[in-house]
């Protein structure tokens, strides 16, 4: 409201004036309303699932938490998250361990390596991969990349089987697995991780790279003296957000994993289960309890998702000089 | 183009359709024309036109089990494009939400994979002033066993080896047990891969219930929509299911009828103790309704199935769902076209029209009882 457009043209002075007035009330209540929207929203999901989880956890028989089985519609109701919680944390672990590098390297690839004429569209191919509908990746999983997995798994239980968790005891099995999930996954996360690793790395201040080549770096000791270090925190919240992804995919992982309810370090074996994919595959068919018993498996997820991207914000905001070297 | 203007000249000969409702009539014939094209029953939906007494018109209201959704729509088509003025709207949302929409009288009628439970009907009778919701027998479904083993074109299996195998009990294809219901078969050295259903599933429960019966105690489990069994893998859907067998090489699963004649998939014959094994077949299917027992009294027509079978040519793993309704005190407003529809749907034509869509048709043993409880319904 102090600030006044300077006063230039004298006649239309106070009319401009009086309309900037309005024009702020409105966008400021707008942008206000909007926030409020979004809290009113996160409290109306949390408390919807609190509600639900409720009614269910306190007619649990067996224990929410270590017990395997999903049968909360049976004659005893019993149900727990254990499997469903090492599935989804194991599928998109892998799913990071292999995108985030990858990523990184496209991210690199665009913004230092490649001519303009091709970064361009890369970048836009790379941005592509994100409009994929999820259904299409998890009909594309089992019809394609499970028959194509055979070979891979076969060599990783041959040379590997010794670490256990590549040890396949389930022989002629497609690999219907969390392995196969994991890949999955990171192929979905690839496009979100890239897109935002790239904007960052473009913004590394330009002096940072000359003066590293200056010193007589060479380009890989200049990226990994310049742009790591600056990168660093986007490379990390762009991962949080390809993980919160990678956490709450549903029907991908419905499609191509072979659930149960056991919980197995062996990977390569068909089963286990994730919460988004428990969630879709039993909901259609479920009485009421049954409903909000899959409600407090939510619960669990929209926690893990909210304690994943706190965990992002306070390493971001730790290393807050890097961003303020942008300013 | 064909098939509308049949359909459309047919329905006219039925008389009292006025030139305005004929372009409504039209209207519904392309709809028709698009069902019977992805149903690929070309002959079902056009012929039953003749054989429906329309009502007045109106709206009916039913939800209920997925598992006749499909049949539902394909009657839902042939009674609309004869009958004008006529709305008819089925919700796919599960037999139990069925039931609960049918007892808060949200619906008119509710279709269930199972009869209602003594508890439901002391519910119902707050909705059907001086009667209460009886179950009606509308439509027949099998559940084939699906195998893919390379050179195996026929086997034989019988209630407790399919129960061991998708236990695990059974690992290989060369187990004794299989071969000695198939001698001369060349049975494979090779793992069984079992697949069963992920998700939760009407097929799954009454597989499990033939399981339960004639396992010979080999099912340790009680019937239930959700997978129980040892071991095996698992897929999405009967369509997941389906696709998996044709896949992968030495599986076994089980699906609808319909999953496994659109799929091309072998189907293992059933040993239940007749002279000789029992074809999944929807006629032999229709042997086993014939011969199953009314457990309900009065207009309630709830079957107990009998699937320890051993009459010859009747085929166990069968499965029945019903429309429920009330027997007295029924929504005034929609009774006339309830009665109409339901008693096309169990009519000759009705259950013809279905069984080209993979059902199993009512035999005429039971469709005549039911035949004979609707036009009492009040």
């Amino acid at each position: 409201m102090t600030s006044s457009p300077p006063a230039t043209s004298q006649g239309r002075a106070g009319r401009s004036r009086r309309d900037s007035r309005f024009g702020d009330k409105v966008f400021f209540n707008f942008s206000r309303g909007a926030g409020i929207l979004l809290l009113v929203i996160m409290a109306a999901i949390a408390g919807f699932l609190a509600y639900r989880s409720a009614l269910a956890l306190g007619k649990n028989e067996g224990n929410f938490l270590t017990t395997f089985e999903w049968t909360p519609d049976g004659v005893k109701p019993v149900f727990g998250i254990a499997v469903l919680a090492f599935g989804t944390l194991v599928s998109a672990l892998i799913a990071m361990l292999i995108a985030v590098p990858v990523a990184v390297g496209i991210a690199l690839f665009i913004s230092h390596y490649a001519p303009r004429r091709i970064a361009q569209p890369f970048a836009y191919l790379v941005d592509l991969l994100a409009a994929v509908p999820s259904i299409v990746y998890g009909l594309w999983g089992v019809l394609f990349l499970v028959p194509h997995m055979d070979g891979l798994t076969s060599w990783l239980n041959e040379y590997l089987g010794w670490t256990y968790i590549f040890d396949q005891t389930k022989n002629g099995a497609p690999a219907r697995n969390l392995f196969t999930v994991g890949i999955l996954l990171a192929i979905m996360v690839l496009p979100i991780i890239t897109a935002v690793t790239r904007e960052v790395f473009r913004q590394v201040p330009r002096m940072h790279e000359e003066a590293a080549l200056a010193l007589g770096a060479t380009r890989w000791e200049m990226i990994r003296t310049a742009v790591l270090p600056f990168g660093r925190p986007g490379i990390i919240s762009a991962s949080m957000l390809g993980l919160g992804r990678a956490l709450g995919e549903t029907i991908a992982v419905a499609i191509v994993l072979s659930s149960n309810s056991q919980l197995s370090l062996h990977l390569l074996d068909p089963g286990g289960g994730t919460f988004a994919q428990n969630i879709a595959l039993k909901f259609n068919e479920s009485q009421p309890f049954g409903r909000d018993a899959l409600m407090a498996s939510g619960l669990v997820l929209f926690v893990i998702t909210l304690l994943v991207n706190g965990a992002a914000r306070m390493i971001i905001a730790r290393r807050k000089e890097y961003s303020g070297a942008n300013a | 183009m064909k098939l509308q203007r049949n359909g459309r000249s047919k329905a006219l000969a039925i008389g009292a359709v006025a030139l305005v409702s004929s372009l409504s009539l039209a209207a519904c014939g392309t709809d028709d024309n698009t069902k019977t094209a992805a149903g690929g029953s070309s002959s079902g939906s056009a012929a039953p036109a003749a054989a429906i007494a329309c009502a007045k018109g109106g709206q009916l209201l039913g939800a209920g089990s997925t598992a006749q959704g499909n049949a539902v729509d394909v009657w839902k088509a042939a009674y609309g494009s004869a009958c004008s003025g006529t709305t008819i709207t089925y919700g796919a949302v599960g037999s139990g939400a069925g039931i609960q929409q049918f007892n808060q009288g949200k619906v008119a009628f509710a279709g269930s994979d199972s009869a209602l439970k003594p508890a439901e009907v002391d519910a119902s009778k707050a909705v059907c002033t001086g009667g209460q919701g009886v179950n009606l027998p509308m439509v027949g479904g099998l559940i084939s066993v699906v195998f893919n083993v390379d050179g195996v074109d026929k086997l034989v299996l019988d209630g407790p080896t399919i129960a061991k195998i998708f236990d695990s009990q059974i690992t290989k294809w060369n187990d004794p047990a299989i071969a000695a219901l198939n001698p001369g078969a060349k049975l494979p050295d090779a793992e069984i891969q079992a697949i069963h259903r992920s998700d939760d599933s009407g097929t799954t429960e009454n597989l499990t219930k033939y399981l339960a019966k004639a396992g010979g105690g080999a099912w340790a489990y009680p019937a239930a929509k959700t997978w129980a069994g040892k071991g095996g893998q698992s897929a999405n859907g009967s369509a997941g299911v389906s696709a998996q067998v044709k896949q992968v090489k030495n599986s076994i699963s089980y699906v609808e009828l319909s999953f496994a004649q659109t799929n091309k998939l072998n189907s293992a014959a059933i040993s239940t103790g007749a002279s000789k094994p029992v074809e999944a077949t929807a006629a032999n299917g229709a042997t086993t309704f014939a011969k199953a027992k009314i457990a309900g009294t009065g207009s309630d027509l709830a079957l107990t199935l009998d699937y320890a079978t051993k009459d010859e040519g009747a085929y166990p793993i069968v499965l029945v769902t019903y429309e429920i309704a009330c027997d007295k005190g029924n929504k005034a407003d929609s009774l006339d076209l309830l009665k109409s529809f339901l008693t096309y749907t169990i009519s000759d034509t009705g259950q013809q029209a279905i069984g080209q869509a993979g059902y199993v048709p009512l035999p005429k043993e039971l469709s005549t009882k039911v035949q004979a409880v609707i036009p009492t319904l009040a």
